[in-house]
């Protein structure tokens, strides 16, 4: 009868306690897949302020951004979030590319360098994640080595994954094609731009968290 | 010219992680493209990108890194278990890892079933520039 009585109240002192808890949301993917312009329309939904700027030039987000106590609700259910913006993963950087941007060679090679940091810094906050959003840009070719390598991690780490495509106002937008690459997944298409499908991808989200 | 090393699962098995990756990232910091037997875990391919990203310089710009492997999804139980049970008794022979340095190859593009290796222009790669020859591979 202790026993039965001990394991209830664990149980839910234990749910009330996870509910408290914020869960710590990860972005990742590759540069330019839009990371930032969802990570900011979420705090634009629920906090009214961004987190950090997006830009056309690749690696604009060059360090891990996170907004904390972000209280998202879906379908009369509220979760506090974390969210932690991580920079783009890429196994090259040429700061030649940036100078296609018009960029100062000097400008260039600073912009470089700190990038490299960035994708270091990415791949290490994959310990401290508690779920992860991948996010891909759904007008690229989503069987990428780094968005296998990335899903890979996260399986081996048994983190839950949902993937984005995001862009999906685009004309050359194939989301049929990013279900294809990851048929284990949940795969939300959306425009974190002009925030397309966002109620949908609330409610994956929510459903994505309670699969912890 | 491209050179091209191959790498048999063998030269690598009894190499820890980090041996592994060093002896990768020293071939292709000589320029070469390599085909590795089998393929790395995925947090040898993490630590891969990660020490790729240490040695990025003004002459070293980074590598393109493409794994083939056979799909899972549709094995029947038997072969799944078998082939479950060669990976743990042989290590993972399955697949094959392509690793080149972007100075030499340009983009590896991979669909499900074929993989296209574009490769820089001899003459554009000593210079450092980076409009390509393409170069076709299945």
């Amino acid at each position: 009868m202790i026993r039965i009585l001990r394991d209830f109240t664990k149980r839910i002192f234990g749910q009330l306690f996870r509910g408290r808890k914020q869960v710590k949301l990860g972005l990742y993917g590759p540069p330019n897949s839009g990371k930032t312009t969802l990570a900011n329309r979420i705090c634009k939904d629920w906090l009214g302020e961004e987190l950090g700027s997006a830009s056309k030039i690749p690696h604009e987000t060059r360090e891990v951004q996170v907004k904390e106590a972000v209280k998202i609700k879906s379908k009369g259910k509220e979760l506090n979030f974390n969210v932690v913006d991580t920079p783009g993963i890429a196994t090259k950087i040429d700061y030649e590319d940036f100078m296609k941007h018009k960029m100062k060679p000097q400008d260039a090679k600073k912009r470089a360098k700190e990038a490299t940091r960035g994708v270091i810094e990415a791949i290490k906050w994959l310990d401290n994640v508690d779920a992860v959003l991948v996010v891909l840009d759904a007008t690229e070719n989503p069987y990428s080595q780094v968005n296998i390598t990335i899903v890979g991690n996260l399986a081996a780490r048994k983190i839950p994954v949902m993937v984005v495509a995001n862009k999906i106002d685009l004309k050359k937008a194939k989301i049929k094609k990013v279900e294809a690459a990851f048929p284990q997944y949940d795969v939300v298409g959306i425009s974190a731009e002009n925030g397309k499908n966002m109620e949908e991808f609330y409610e994956s989200l929510f459903r994505l968290v309670n699969k912890r | 010219m491209i050179t091209l090393q191959f790498l048999p699962y063998g030269e690598i098995e009894s190499l820890s992680s980090a041996q592994r990756i060093t002896k990768l990232l020293e071939l292709i910091q000589q320029d070469k493209v390599v085909l590795l037997q089998g393929r790395l875990k995925p947090d040898e391919e993490a630590k891969l990108i990660q020490e790729t990203m240490e040695l990025i310089s003004d002459n070293f710009k980074g590598m393109e890194l493409c794994t083939i492997y056979p799909e899972e999804k549709n094995l029947q139980f038997f072969k799944k278990m078998r082939r479950g049970m060669t990976k743990f008794l042989l290590g993972n022979r399955e697949g094959i890892t392509i690793i080149g340095p972007s100075s030499v190859v340009k983009d590896i593009k991979r669909d499900p079933n074929k993989i296209e290796l574009f490769t820089v222009a001899p003459s554009l790669a000593k210079s450092g520039k980076t409009s390509a020859k393409k170069k076709r591979g299945k």
